[in-house]
């Protein structure tokens, strides 16, 4: 089980992260920042497929998401 | 790797056993930065800072910062910094290590300021194998005052200088700084990597270590080019201006290592295909 955080401060809304994800679980929300972006989110309902890949957060240019990974997928499982 | 991407201190871990996989590194400051949706000079600046981490060089650090829309590289990396007028950056560099040999020293510039107005001093300096690093992202224009034509530019690219295209002709053809430099006799690392793929991004990584590192075992020069999107003088969303850097720079400004010197770094051995025999006349 692994998860990512957004930042709703930091996010750009680029959308960058929504391409590069390999379950596409990360999509635009409707939620405008401070800043006048339409922040990144991934649907509660989705977050379980997170694969902890962290992908999005390599190609985020405002390092604005957090990756998490749980410890059940033990050791062998390739997430790099 | 079960390390924490970019982190200094041992992985993070919480109350229900996860592990915090990705997060800023220490090295680099938590705060927005001023830069467009989608541009690249946030990896890059990410990169660094994990670098710095990584290497252990945070306290040791001297960045010299250059001018373009990176000029405020210093509120975002954590080190202590110098900003150098346009294009000089290679020249500040030269003066901070040789008076601080002890410092791990680099620079970052943009296309425009080291292809361009600063093309003398990053050439002299690679030449004169300046133990310091390079960091050069290379966007094909000016970014910061408008988008206008940078040496980089590609063929039939539009700028606001060149509104019909960059044509061969009349412009040139866009300098491929990285194979140049490689050419340089006090090059000890070169390479050209991309920030347009996770994968990419990944390998920029890789080359930006060996550009440090060749640095830090004072083995002379260490340069790495990392190609990046400009979406807003570009007129392309993020998503758009990623493809344009597939689709268009890489074909142009292939990636890769261009030049590793192997050895003991001193000057003698870096030398020496001029002291082989028949080099030495001409005096
Ligand atoms: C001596 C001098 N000449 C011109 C300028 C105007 N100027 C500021 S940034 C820049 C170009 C920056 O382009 P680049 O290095 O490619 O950086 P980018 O913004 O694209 O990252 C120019 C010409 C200046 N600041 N100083
Ligand atoms: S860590 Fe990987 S799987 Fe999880 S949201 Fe990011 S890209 Fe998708
Ligand atoms: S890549 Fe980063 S800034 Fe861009 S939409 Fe995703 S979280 Fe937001
Ligand atoms: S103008 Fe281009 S280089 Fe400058 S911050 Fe915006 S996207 Fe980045
Ligand atoms: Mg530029």
């Amino acid at each position: 089980m692994s998860r990512i955080t957004v930042s709703e401060e930091r996010c750009k809304g680029c959308l960058l992260c929504t391409q590069v994800c390999p379950v596409t679980i990360i999509r635009q929300s409707e939620r405008i920042n401070q800043n006048g972006y339409k922040v990144a989110e991934v649907p509660a309902e989705d977050m379980a497929k997170c694969t902890g890949c962290a992908s999005c957060a390599t190609i985020c240019p405002d390092v604005a998401i957090e990756v998490w990974r749980g410890k059940k997928p033990k050791p062998g499982s390739k997430a790099a | 790797m079960p390390k924490t991407q970019g982190a200094a201190s041992a992985p993070k871990t919480n109350q229900t056993g996860e592990e915090l996989v990705f997060t800023r590194p220490a090295s680099m400051v938590d705060r927005a930065t001023h830069y467009c949706p989608g541009c690249h000079h946030g990896i890059a600046h990410r990169l660094v800072g994990e670098l710095i981490d990584e290497l252990g060089l945070k306290e040791n650090t001297v960045a010299v910062c250059s001018i373009g829309c990176s000029v405020f590289l210093y509120n975002y990396i954590d080190v202590d910094s110098v900003e150098a007028p346009h294009g000089r950056a290679p020249a500040v560099a030269t003066g901070v290590k040789r008076a601080r040999p002890d410092k791990f020293v680099f620079t970052y510039q943009g296309d425009g300021d080291l292809a361009s107005i600063g093309m003398a001093e990053i050439m002299h300096a690679a030449n004169r194998g300046e133990r310091m690093s390079v960091v050069f992202v290379n966007n094909t224009v000016y970014g910061m005052t408008g988008g206008q034509m940078a040496p980089t530019t590609l063929i039939g690219q539009k700028t606001t200088t060149c509104p019909g295209g960059r044509c061969k002709d009349r412009e040139g053809s866009p300098i491929r700084m990285s194979e140049i430099i490689a050419h340089l006799g006090g090059t000890a690392f070169c390479a050209r990597g991309s920030l347009d793929s996770v994968k990419n991004i990944r390998q920029a990584k890789k080359y930006m270590r060996q550009a440090f590192e060749v640095q830090t075992k004072g083995l002379g020069f260490g340069f790495v080019e990392l190609l990046a999107g400009c979406p807003t003088n570009w007129r392309l969303s993020p998503l758009a201006a990623n493809k344009r850097i597939t689709d268009e720079m890489i074909p142009y400004f292939p990636l890769g290592v261009f030049k590793e010197v192997e050895g003991d770094g001193t000057c003698g051995s870096m030398l020496a295909p001029e002291s082989a025999p028949g080099a030495e006349g001409g005096k």
